[in-house]
């Protein structure tokens, strides 16, 4: 965008919004908001601390093995789904309610099933991406081209191959959109099963912050969260634009 | 010229290379072929040439062994059909490429299927790559080519695993006709040159004329063959006369005669 004959940088946006919280925070309107250069330099304090790295730690390793399995099981689910009609008729009236479905409501009953621990928070973590990637996999499985189908059937193609050869590459543009949905629901998922299932993490961090008023450690540590789900979100999106050019022709 | 019965003369002197015997193929209660029986003698172009519903592409896959006939069978040198078989080739009407593989790697396809190492398939495809004259397209991708070079590509993975039986699903239709017209002359040299027997299906009446040794006319309602024909005459006068001679002109009226009352 051009402003005044001059090019702004992309995300320059942002500065005026940082100016304008930095204003309100210096106002003292309201104690919930302080200064974003208080915010600032207390995120690089925190950072530091072990109580934080211990929060990074913890939320990476729930996060990472909740979208593993929400990955690992998703898409051949989905695809399988959308190359077999009996098990689409089995499968897609669930998925189809728990992708909808207020999934923090469940995580009691997960708590009850699967305990207080790591196992019950990458259990909710995979619960909130799992569904999408699944539904995702599937319709990119539905509008495959029939005659690639057709093709890889008359060159004898086993069905391991056409699976990995033919099915997964003619959906990937959907499951990488479907995994980048997932992979935003999860980061949902890992903070709420940390601060219902037990308080760890950075679920854990934002408790003690908010419970002692801790304003600017509070919005530090969500900064943070932010940018990690942001940086994931864009590199996710980067790969999708790398194989839209066959989106569009299959 | 045109005969309601195939010559028994020449039937003799080129034996069949494929055969289809009272083939049926019902969707329901749609009758798309009935009791279809057609010799493909080998060596030699034949095209399926009818109007549209016809049941000419349904013959071409049940050939193929995409589609399995409601009764009747398919022999291909004397075996019969049962399935997808590395003795037929199919080159689709959409060219059915992989649009996240490189030509090289669509070229290769077939044979990676059946299971030749990477260096040894890759050779063998940039062999037939130059062949349909892509050379140094090796590795562009499908949508960086045009309608006509991405059939080239269709034609020399169908090519590349060295199939007896070429079949060809309206293999132009989707190409402007500048190019049809350089493809139908690159296909009559590759009948010519490589010692395959090609079936080849089509609506256009021109094109069945100018590339085939035999054209079965196909009717619908219900779908069977209704005569073949076999010109003989013009083929050895050189590609740039056929469109001039007066037995092209001939058979190609005396089709449109025979179709006229079942198009729309």
């Amino acid at each position: 965008m051009t402003l005044f004959g001059y090019r702004l940088p992309g995300m320059s946006s942002l500065i005026l919004w940082g100016l304008l919280w930095e204003f309100v925070g210096q106002s003292g309107m309201t104690f919930f908001v302080p200064p974003l250069s208080e915010v600032l330099s207390t995120l690089f304090e925190v950072v530091q601390t072990a109580a934080f790295q211990k929060a990074l730690y913890e939320t990476t390793y729930a996060f990472l093995a909740g979208v593993f399995f929400a990955i690992a099981i998703g898409i051949p689910v989905g695809i399988l789904m959308g190359k077999n009609r009996l098990l689409d008729e089995l499968l897609l009236p669930w998925v189809n309610v728990f992708l909808s479905a207020p999934l923090t409501a469940l995580v009691p009953v997960l708590m009850v099933l699967f305990g207080f621990g790591m196992k019950a928070i990458i259990i909710t973590t995979t619960l909130f991406g799992i569904w999408i990637i699944i539904l995702n996999s599937r319709a990119g499985v539905k509008q495959i081209n029939r005659s690639l189908v057709e093709m890889a059937h008359s060159f004898g193609a086993s069905p391991l191959d056409a699976f990995f050869k033919i099915y997964f590459w003619a959906a990937l543009p959907e499951i990488l959109g479907g995994v980048r949905i997932g992979i935003i629901r999860a980061v949902k998922g890992v903070i709420i099963g940390q601060l219902l299932i037990s308080i760890v993490g950075f679920g854990a961090l934002f408790e003690l912050y908010s419970a002692n008023f801790l304003m600017a450690h509070f919005w530090a540590v969500l900064i943070v969260l932010f940018a990690l789900a942001f940086t994931i979100s864009e590199f996710l999106a980067y790969l999708e634009r790398r194989v839209s050019y066959y989106a569009a022709k299959r | 010229m045109a005969m309601s019965q195939i010559d028994p003369v020449v039937i003799d002197n080129a034996e069949s290379a494929v055969s289809t015997r009272n083939i049926s193929k019902n969707y329901g209660d749609v009758e798309a072929l009935r009791d279809l029986s057609l010799e493909f003698p080998r060596g030699q172009l034949t095209s399926l040439l009818g109007p549209s519903g016809c049941g000419k592409t349904t013959l071409l896959k049940i050939i193929a062994g995409l589609l399995e006939p409601t009764s009747g069978e398919v022999e291909v040198n004397g075996k019969t059909v049962t399935g997808p078989g590395p003795d037929r080739a199919f080159v689709f009407q959409d060219f059915a490429l992989l649009p996240w593989a490189s030509v090289i790697r669509n070229v290769a396809f077939g044979l990676e299927m059946r299971g030749m190492g990477k260096s040894e398939r890759e050779d063998i495809a940039a062999k037939y790559i130059k062949e349909v004259g892509l050379g140094g397209f090796e590795h562009s991708y499908p949508h960086e080519l045009s309608g006509g070079m991405r059939q080239r590509v269709g034609l020399a993975r169908a090519l590349s695993v060295d199939a007896e039986v070429l079949l060809m699903d309206e293999p132009f239709s989707a190409v402007d006709e500048q190019t049809r017209r350089k493809f139908q002359e690159d296909l009559l040299a590759l009948v010519q040159n490589e010692n395959k027997t090609f079936i080849f299906v089509t609506h256009s009446i021109e094109e069945a004329v100018y590339v085939s040794d035999q054209i079965a006319l196909l009717l619908p309602r219900p779908s069977r063959v209704h005569e073949i024909i076999r010109p003989s005459n013009f083929r050895s006068k050189g590609v740039d006369n056929i469109r001039r001679d007066p037995e092209y002109l001939d058979i190609v009226d005396e089709i449109w005669a025979s179709l006229r009352t079942y198009v729309e």
